[in-house]
């Protein structure tokens, strides 16, 4: 009973708060919803029995993406008339948008019901044998049957941080100030670079 | 603890529910107890490397001046500024406090005496310490006011960068333990160090990256030198400038308990936790928390003195000093330590799992597991 309840209150939250994200005037609280949403989800996670992928939500998306897309929204300067100006304008283009996902997720339901898909079934017979934990499961998948695959997303993923990083590198301006030199700074003694004067009392110092 | 409730006539789904609470409040009031002597010891020894007394005048030796300055900040006035983010600006320390309190429950006080003994222990402690940059972040951001919006940005770029090489670090520990659970990760210490030391850090691979691993937990929780969040002399208070009474206090109370629970993070898995520190028979007569308490208090004392003796970081020092010293060294650790351990059959037992399990040779090339051997002979 309390694995339902448990289940209930989860799903309810994502549920809630994912609406909440959509409806939420300001964007903060549009991106502080979607953290809630994303940290239910891996409490939802946990009661399936997939404790790992729970963890790893929460430490990339929570942990990473979401404080990245905090960091961004928060920096936005929005116009909100001009944003609710556009709505109109909008309108059509997301409904149709909202139309293809509503098809999208019925199909899929739909060949999940159907039997199309074999992804695991709702009454939990998909969880592992008890003696192998989550991680070593996945372990043993990952890098045993699908490790060309898991090779080659690795590959994808290394190509576009580099290419991030190429896009957005500048390289110095010519005539620009020299780059610092971390060795020369710490070698820099205090000797260096003050002096130590004693003047009389009523004289001045003269540098 | 769940047997004891069930003997009291409860059946099992609530008599663990009883005493899964039960062991939540005890800790949290633990931590809490903590929390306010640790921040009577962090005065103390501040004091005492300034050459001054520190805090002597409420109870004997100034034992009970936390509980006053409790007292006088839950007495106060709650003041939220006007042009704050009201919603939010009272939720942030609620979420600092409680995301500080939430890591505690994987944390093994001693052989078995920890909440919840799951196989993702360390992941759970990853996940929930990302979730303290919130805290900062939204103070920041709800208190609609320069100084604690600038600490807000600061302490989020500064807890990612370190976040990433304390990952790697872990990475390391876990490829010698095999394990992520905690308790395990503390058993597999056992007996370490030339068979006779309860202690990763012995090891010359672990050495470095616990020196790494120490460092980037000062810079996780925001100590000096990295307390950049709230670099007084720039930024008033950091993101706690417009906070007052209760919340500034969670905030307090918050920073403290993480600071703990780092110390006892470097305890538990560099430093054999609960383990003496010699494998010796005569050793164990001590109670595992005893060594384990010791252990954490050592680490608290090294942030004191930390703080009391070092010049605070520049910004860019501090992220070059993530990012572009931590970062690779960690990197380059993870690949040698690696490859050290496939070198010398380290692995054996979980590559071939068909290979008889009676077989001594191939328990005896795992350290991973000296409970094991112990158990074979």
């Amino acid at each position: 009973m309390i694995q339902a309840i448990a289940f209930y209150f989860f799903a309810t939250i994502v549920v809630a708060s994912a609406v909440m994200v959509v409806m939420a005037r300001n964007p903060v609280h549009s991106v502080l919803w979607l953290i809630m949403a994303f940290f239910n989800a891996a409490g939802l996670m946990v009661l399936v029995g997939a404790e790992f992928i729970a963890m790893l939500l929460v430490i990339v998306y929570v942990g990473a993406v979401a404080v990245l897309f905090l960091f961004v929204v928060m920096m936005l300067d929005i116009d909100f008339a001009a944003m609710r100006a556009g709505f109109s304008r909008n309108a059509p283009l997301g409904l149709l948008i909202a139309a293809v996902l509503l098809a999208e997720l019925l199909l899929a339901v739909g060949a999940y019901n159907a039997g199309g898909l074999s992804l695991g079934t709702p009454d939990g017979s998909a969880v592992q044998a008890a003696d192998t934990s989550n991680i070593e499961a996945l372990g043993a998948l990952l890098y045993g049957r699908y490790i060309v695959l898991f090779e080659i997303a690795g590959i994808i993923l290394l190509v576009a941080m580099i290419g991030a990083i190429v896009l957005t590198f500048q390289p110095p301006k010519p005539g620009a100030r020299a780059r610092q030199d971390v060795g020369k700074q710490i070698r820099r003694r205090p000797e260096d670079a003050t002096v130590m004067k004693n003047p009389e009392i009523g004289q001045g110092v003269e540098l | 603890m769940t047997a004891f409730f069930q003997s009291l006539g409860l059946s099992y789904e609530w008599a663990w529910t009883v005493a899964t609470l039960t062991g939540i409040i005890v800790i949290s009031l633990l931590v809490m107890f903590s929390v306010a002597m640790v921040i009577y010891v962090d005065r103390k020894v501040l004091g005492a490397i300034m050459m001054r007394r520190g805090p002597n005048v409420v109870g004997p030796f100034g034992l009970l001046q936390s509980f006053a300055d409790g007292l006088k900040v839950f007495l106060q006035e709650t003041i939220i500024p006007s042009a704050a983010n009201k919603g939010i600006f009272l939720l942030a320390p609620i979420i600092t406090f409680t995301v500080a309190l939430a890591a505690w429950a994987v944390i093994p006080f001693s052989a078995g005496v920890v909440l919840a003994d799951i196989n993702v222990g360390l992941l759970y402690i990853l996940a929930i310490s990302s979730m303290g940059v919130y805290g900062v972040v939204m103070s920041g951001w709800a208190s609609n006011s320069k100084y604690p919006f600038f600490s807000a940005m600061r302490a989020s770029a500064q807890m990612i960068s370190y976040e990433v090489s304390i990952g790697f670090v872990l990475v390391c520990v876990v490829l010698f333990a095999g394990t992520f659970n905690m308790s395990g990760i503390v058993n597999a210490q056992q007996g370490f160090g030339f068979g006779v030391i309860n202690a990763y850090v012995v090891h010359p691979l672990l050495f470095p990256m616990w020196v790494v691993f120490f460092i980037s937990a000062l810079a996780e929780t925001a100590r000096a030198p990295f307390d950049l969040t709230e670099a007084e002399s720039e930024l008033v208070a950091g993101y706690q400038t417009e906070y007052s009474s209760m919340s500034f206090a969670l905030f307090w109370l918050g920073e403290y308990a993480n600071i703990l629970l780092m110390c006892s993070l470097n305890t538990l898995l560099f430093w054999g936790g609960w383990l003496p520190p010699l494998d010796i028979p005569v050793l164990y007569m001590v109670p595992g928390i005893i060594w384990f308490l010791l252990k954490t208090f050592m680490f608290f004392f090294m942030f004191s003195w930390i703080w009391a003796t070092v010049p605070r970081y520049r910004y860019d020092q501090l992220m070059r000093l993530g990012w572009k010293v931590f970062l690779p060294m960690s990197l380059v650790f993870v690949a040698v330590t690696s490859g050290y351990l496939m070198a010398t059959g380290h692995f054996d037992r979980s590559i071939a799992p068909t290979a008889p399990a009676t077989s001594t040779e191939i328990v005896k090339t795992t350290p991973a597991q000296p409970g094991a051997v112990r158990g074979q002979s």
